[in-house]
């Protein structure tokens, strides 16, 4: 091989070294905060039938919104449904575990919540559920955020997050965004 | 030889009349999402609006290029007749009269669920024929590139493949993997649904095999970008390409890493077990690994250039390019984007990175940057670099092919980095009007009015371009030359088998694909999710 062709071996060589350093950097950084920091994508793999979904025990429209659980974990159950979140608005404590769980009756929706990191797709026939803990007060925008039909643009929700002595749940456990 | 040149030139108008029609409602929708007033803006309007600008630019634009680009090379680089070309025009007919089917369903207000469908929602069954007729044509395309590339070997045993005709054929190889997954949507799912034969819909397999096409379809349409980067721009520069090896292995690694990767596209999705989210991540970061070689040995190859017309020092080769050429100024352009829109890509595929960005205005960015940007920059240099061999005259100058490129970069950045920032504040994706007097919102105003104003630069270079194309074209040519791709610096007299063939990589990518769609396709029949009842948008009213 003539002295050229070495030269550019050497060059190909080292560039690629370089690319695999970097891939390996990049993966570290997603594998450390996968295992260590539990920074996982919403995988839920619970199936729900969109057609009785109001027939379900958990998603009667009398179960729907904020709860503390019997073990004191709050969760907030919410129907993605053309074109509206029932309920519109929801409410959840400051600085502590919450669990979102979204079902929808009808077409593919998705929930983010601006400010945060709370992201899914809710699809029909599964059940979403996301585990978070909100660290701002305030009423924050959580938009359908995928195309559902002609009434999409109108369907958003608010997040109210309120310090936890202000989070104040009723006889049942029920926690709801007062009327105003 | 004028056969070939009616058929290329056939292809390519009607996917540029599809990309400048789909220029105007692109640059509509962002005026109707703006703080401005906008006329015409009701909802029907505006999803009918992002149908169409979806189908026009990812469907026909791209499908036509690819096709009429590949017919080109296929004779060009292989310097003998395209075999089949009668086969060529049935495709092209056949594709033509698919997307005038699918944008009558679609202008005609019965198919806006945007170009990736949405099952239970369910369109016209114009709209989805339209689409299959579309991707029948291609098929055919895909065939004559396989047969054209084994006659050539069987006459010409023992050559390495031109590089150009490689890349093709690759991509003919990779659009038919690609291509089985939204055709098992349609032709099991959505179009009997559209057709009235089934009402129910399990909607997470429809995503799953979606999944399947979305990642790859996008590698297919950039193909043409990279080939121009590997034969055209190292001579349009001045020199030649550092390594035809390089090339070879950049196609084979495109072929393997852009199929097994769509769950990238489901990482919010509740039916796709985490294991496989976390696997397709894996192989999506893998590839990034062609296009850093590309990256390496396009600039290397510019560098030679640059130091054969007389730049010296570190940098000096740069500003001794010719960069007042379209095909060099429009690789640099692509360069640039291809940097920023990679690196959002790299955060949407960040495995939990992607919580942040997931349907935001990010992610509409980041496919905007890389293939309206750096993909279809390099649509418009290779249509300028051909178009002297396809219509017989050179350009009279070159100035208004550097102010359309110039043009559409800068739209383009104007345009994309404020949807970044905007994507990374929460606004998302596919709405029509944005309520202004919320406070949140409001506060991205400024923003929306600054990427019209790059949406309206874009749309001044697209009619540039047409103008261009239209006109510019006139001066004589001096003499009927032969078109020409670059040749690298050492002459290949052999490569080996495996990068002169597609066998290996296509049992690779069956292994590939088992592994990672393999149990998630079978889960949707394993656990039997519940249907979703099918939501029609083409009855009533």
């Amino acid at each position: 091989m003539s002295n050229l062709e070495q030269e550019i071996l050497r060059h190909e060589r080292r560039w690629t070294a370089g690319v695999i350093i970097a891939v390996a950097v990049i993966l570290g950084a997603v594998l450390y905060a996968a295992f260590a920091l539990h920074v996982n994508p919403p995988s839920n793999i619970e199936t729900i039938d969109p057609k009785t979904l109001h027939l379900s025990a958990e998603f009667t429209e009398s179960n729907l919104g904020t709860r503390v659980e019997a073990g004191g974990q709050v969760t907030t159950r919410i129907v993605t449904a053309q074109f509206a979140f029932n309920p519109q608005c929801i409410v959840v404590p400051a600085n502590e575990p919450v669990t979102l769980r979204l079902a929808s009756p009808d077409v593919i929706h998705g929930i983010l919540v601006t400010g945060t990191n709370v992201n899914s797709m809710v699809v029909p026939g599964y059940v979403s559920q996301i585990r978070t803990v909100f660290t701002k007060t305030g009423d924050l925008l959580m938009p359908c955020h995928e195309f559902c039909g002609f009434g999409h643009s109108q369907m958003w929700a608010t997040v109210r997050v309120v310090p936890r002595e202000n989070f104040r749940p009723d006889a049942n456990g029920r926690v709801a965004c007062e009327k105003s | 030889m004028r056969s070939l040149e009616r058929l290329t030139l056939a292809h390519l108008w009607v996917a540029f009349a599809a990309f400048a029609i789909a220029c105007f409602f692109g640059v509509w929708q962002m005026w109707a999402r703006s703080p401005l007033p906008a006329p015409f803006v009701t909802p029907d309007n505006y999803f009918l609006a992002v149908t169409e600008h979806g189908v026009s630019m990812a469907f026909v634009l791209t499908t036509f290029f690819v096709m009429g680009f590949g017919y080109f090379t296929a004779e060009t680089a292989l310097e003998r007749p395209l075999p089949g070309k009668t086969f060529g025009w049935i495709g092209f007919i056949l594709g033509l009269i698919g997307a005038a089917m699918a944008s009558y369903a679609i202008l005609s207000g019965r198919a806006s669920v945007l170009y990736t469908f949405y099952p239970p929602l369910t369109a016209s069954p114009y709209f989805y024929l339209g689409l299959v007729l579309v991707i029948v044509g291609s098929w055919i395309w895909c065939v004559l590139m396989i047969v054209a590339m084994a006659q050539w070997k069987r006459a010409n045993p023992n050559v390495p493949v031109p590089l150009a005709m490689f890349g093709t054929v690759a991509n003919a190889i990779m659009w038919l993997w690609t291509t089985a997954g939204v055709a098992a949507e349609v032709l099991f799912i959505v179009l009997p649904a559209s057709l009235g034969l089934i009402h129910t819909i399990d909607v997470g397999l429809t995503r799953t095999l979606f999944s399947w096409t979305l990642h790859p379809i996008v590698y297919f349409w950039l193909f043409p970008a990279y080939i121009a980067f590997y034969t055209m721009a190292p001579k349009a520069a001045g020199g030649r390409l550092y390594s035809d090896l390089m090339g070879r292995l950049s196609f084979v690694l495109f072929i393997l890493y852009s199929l097994p990767v769509g769950f990238h596209h489901l990482f919010m999705d509740p039916q796709e077990p985490a294991g496989f989210k976390f696997l397709q991540m894996f192989l999506t970061l893998l590839v990034t690994v062609p296009t850093l070689l590309t990256i390496f040995t396009i600039t290397a190859s510019f560098e030679i250039a640059g130091r054969l017309r007389g730049g010296r020092g570190l940098f000096g080769w740069i500003p001794a390019l010719p960069w007042e050429r379209p095909m060099v100024l429009a690789t640099g352009l692509s360069f640039v984007m291809l940097f920023f829109g990679g690196g959002g890509g790299l955060v949407n595929m960040g495995y939990g990175l992607n919580a942040m960005v997931h349907n935001t205005s990010w992610v509409t960015a980041h496919f905007h940057l890389i293939f309206g940007g750096a993909v279809v920059v390099m649509y418009f240099a290779i249509a300028y670099e051909i178009w002297p061999r396809l219509v017989g005259h050179e350009p009279s100058s070159s100035m208004p092919q550097r102010i359309q490129l110039w043009l559409w970069f800068l739209g383009m950045m104007t345009m994309s980095l404020p949807w970044h920032w905007l994507g990374l504040q929460g606004q998302w994706r596919r709405v029509a009007q944005f309520d202004y007097s919320n406070p949140i919102i409001a506060a991205w105003g400024p923003w929306v009015v600054v990427s019209l104003i790059g949406g309206l630069l874009l749309l001044a270079s697209a009619l540039l371009f047409v103008w261009n194309l239209l006109f510019l074209y006139r001066k004589p040519e001096a003499a009927r030359l032969p078109f020409r791709f670059a040749l690298p610096v050492h002459p290949v007299t052999h490569v080996p088998a495996s990068l002169n063939g597609f066998g290996l990589w296509n049992v690779l990518v069956a292994f590939l694909m088992l592994a990672a769609f393999g149990w998630p396709i079978a889960q949707a029949f394993v656990i039997e999710a519940p249907h979703a009842v099918v939501h029609r948008v083409d009855r009533g009213g």
